[in-house]
């Protein structure tokens, strides 16, 4: 099961440092992580994916809720929850045509086409995990320069 | 709030620590604590000098477990911090309320690999419950504080705090708050009552319900709710290693330790329970044996203060999460409520009365005049039922485990989670500082003794009189009985050579040892120790081959003993 992890912590200096270890010492792993400041300056969110079967997740949530330095721990469910994972592609242009093609499949995807050169394309897609490796498989035809993403940020929706 | 007083950062931890209640501190000093040290001169709080860090730790970890309040080490930086992880360590894994003081390098300094620098709050943040690194002089009153109700609340642990050298000398307006917030901190969590009464009916509808007390059980006192319920439902009662003597082991429905080597008839009668109220324990792979094979055909009913081990490692029908003494008192409540009482006759208690009897006669013991169950069962008769004994780790302690039966509840402890040699001795040296009144002894095994013997010093030059109880075989002797059963009788790095004299090594060092080599030197020596005000080692040479049996070997189930043959 993959499972996001939504965590509020105290905004101190190596708070990720505790979280990230709790992970390596209970052997538990980290798909991704996403960590950012709140409204409140006192706080950070925490985002974390997670691949584990039922029991394990519940561990780990149970695991990081006894952490002091957090303030609240949730199990997201997938389906209430609106969950984005922004990710830039370095692409390869092999001639004149990769350009319009990449342009267009990155439209599909509602992503956006930066720093285009001779040779190369960027594209910045903002979208799910599973999106963003479809569309990593699409480009990858054309050569995958480099990849970077930033993990998952997520939030429930209101009233469920 | 109390009103601002300047001080220096040293006394504002001083001054904090006696608003604590500290009365001692066991520790070595050191460069980057030295303005802490300075302080001792102008305070009430008592400096025992230990030989090494790791000692002070292990006698603060026996303070902690004997009055179940924090007991204190201080260390310096650099080598004194990584010196005492492995007694944090130790502290953490059974749960023992600890305050360990590090000195270290002044916040400048941090991160420039200066002369006795180490990260120690990132290499002890496995071990820890929490630990506080203040950066500033006026944070200090506020982290002890927070400090020691971490350390002593909930399920207890240890706390670091380390403190750079300059904040300890640096001058500031101090406030001491009476009151604080921790937000992510939630210690306690009332039980579920209707939990507990589904807990009653699942017991009164089992045909053979047991009770498993864990140490849980020892930390939060429940012994009198334990013993209630133990009798009013007809309940035999196992336990965990770290819950021994949790009841009393001379009761009729006491069977004792389960687990690797357990007693004979409280693995049977915990392999064939159908329900079994477990209190305050972690199901450890050396109690429970394999996850899959306990819980076969056992529903389990968990109580413990800790939630995350509610389906850590068993999966409970029915669990009750709060401290174990206020679950079980609900369960008194309720048992008196609805006038619930068992009569003895189930065909369940008469098997387990018959199951007792049949291996108290039938355990095959030691033939020899000084076989440990005979040196341990000495002890027993000798020793007041108030004494209070620790355990190094080994041979030794899987016998007193077996053989030493604990009569008043709380007063049996041992490194059972870590499995810490070297821990018993300045563990009993602790304890004896907690408790002055009552013997206090190690129950010691030669190779484990000689990791921390050089606290006879502290025992000696600080009056503390403990009895260190060596069972010498002159071998490793755990690693040796594996060798013997798994490895074919290849003896690799076990043989310890008759090396020290542990009769003159005590008295080099001003305490007083004695060898016993009959039952009637032995009975003479215990007695003498008792009688005596000064620290003393009696050393015991026993056959090095003597297994410890039952023997439930690792990756096999309860039911799968090695019996003597």
């Amino acid at each position: 099961m993959w499972a996001i992890l939504s965590l509020l912590v105290e905004n101190k200096p190596g708070i990720l440092f505790k979280v990230t270890h709790l992970f390596r010492s209970r052997n538990f792993n980290i798909d991704s992580i996403s960590v950012g400041i709140t409204d409140n300056p006192e706080y950070s969110k925490m985002t974390i994916t997670t691949i584990g079967d039922e029991k394990q997740i519940e561990q780990i949530v149970k695991q990081l809720d006894k952490m002091i330095d957090t303030i609240k721990v949730e199990h997201l469910d997938k389906h209430k929850t609106v969950y984005r994972e922004l990710s830039l592609f370095k692409i390869k242009l092999r001639n004149a045509n990769d350009s319009m093609e990449i342009n267009k499949m990155a439209n599909a995807y509602g992503g956006k086409v930066h720093d285009v050169k001779k040779d190369s394309i960027m594209v910045e897609l903002t979208a799910t995990p599973d999106q963003i490796a479809a569309f990593e498989e699409l480009a990858k035809p054309f050569g995958i320069i480099d990849v970077a993403r930033t993990g998952v940020a997520a939030l429930q929706r209101s009233g469920e | 709030m109390s009103k601002m007083e300047k001080m220096i950062g040293a006394k504002a931890l001083m001054v904090a620590m006696e608003k604590e209640g500290v009365k001692e501190v066991f520790g070595l000093p050191g460069g980057a604590n030295l303005p802490m040290y300075d302080e001792f001169a102008r305070c009430n709080i008592r400096h025992i000098l230990t030989r090494h860090e790791q000692s002070a730790a292990h006698m603060a970890d026996g303070f902690g477990r004997v009055s179940r309040k924090p007991g204190v080490c201080f260390a310096t930086s650099g080598p004194g911090a990584t010196n005492i992880l492995t007694g944090i360590a130790t502290a953490q894994a059974d749960s023992s309320p600890m305050v360990a003081v590090t000195g270290q390098v002044p916040v400048a300094m941090i991160g420039r690999d200066a002369f006795q620098e180490s990260d120690i709050i990132g290499m002890a943040n496995p071990v820890v419950k929490y630990a506080f690194q203040p950066r500033i002089a006026a944070e200090i009153p506020e982290v002890v504080r927070k400090g020691f109700f971490i350390a002593e609340t909930g399920r207890p642990g240890p706390v670091l705090i380390d403190i750079p050298k300059d904040v300890q000398q640096n001058e500031s307006e101090m406030i001491f708050p009476d009151e604080f917030k921790i937000r992510g901190y939630h210690p306690w969590a009332d039980p579920d009552v209707v939990n507990v009464e589904r807990a009653i009916d699942m017991i009164t509808h089992s045909e053979k319900p047991i009770i498993l007390a864990g140490g849980g059980t020892i930390i939060s006192s429940a012994f009198a709710e334990l013993q209630a319920i133990s009798e009013t439902l007809m309940l035999p009662v196992v336990t965990t290693f770290k819950g021994k003597g949790a009841f009393p082991e001379n009761h009729p429905l006491s069977l004792g330790p389960i687990g690797m080597h357990g007693h004979a008839e409280a693995n049977k009668m915990m392999s064939e329970a159908d329900c079994v109220l477990a209190i305050g324990t972690r199901f450890s792979d050396r109690s429970v044996g394999t996850f899959e094979a306990f819980e076969k055909g056992l529903k389990i009913i968990h109580m413990d203060v800790d939630p995350a081990e509610i389906g850590k490692n068993q999966t409970a029908q029915i669990a009750v999460v709060g401290d174990v003494r206020a679950s079980l008192r609900i369960m008194v409540k309720l048992l008196l409520q609805k006038s619930i009482k068992k009569s003895e006759d189930s065909p369940w208690i008469k098997h387990v009365r018959e199951t007792k009897a049949y291996w108290k006669e039938n355990l095959k013991l030691h033939p020899g005049d000084l076989g440990a169950a005979k040196i341990l069962r000495k002890l027993r008769e000798l020793l007041p039922k108030e004494s209070i004994v620790t355990t190094e780790v080994g041979q030794h302690q899987m016998w007193a485990s077996l053989f030493y039966d604990v009569i008043q509840p709380g007063t049996f402890f041992s490194s059972t989670g870590l499995g810490t040699m070297g821990w018993g001795f300045p563990a009993s040296i602790g304890a004896k500082v907690a408790k002055p009144d009552v013997p206090v002894v190690d129950i010691a095994g030669d190779g484990s003794f000689s990791m921390t013997e050089n606290s006879l010093a502290t025992a000696v030059l600080e009056d503390i009189p403990v009895i260190v109880f060596i069972l010498n075989n002159s071998t490793l002797g755990m690693v040796a009985q594996w060798q013997r059963t798994f490895y074919d009788r290849r003896m690799i790095g076990v043989d310890q050579g008759h090396c020290p004299d542990y009769v003159k090594l005590a008295e080099s060092y001003g305490a007083q040892g004695i060898r016993a080599q009959s039952m009637d030197d032995l009975d003479k020596a215990i007695k003498t120790a008792l009688s005596s005000d000064i620290a003393t080692v009696i050393d015991i040479p026993i056959d090095p081959e003597e297994d410890v049996l039952p023997f439930v070997a690792p990756g096999t189930s309860l039911s799968d003993m090695i019996l003597p043959s």
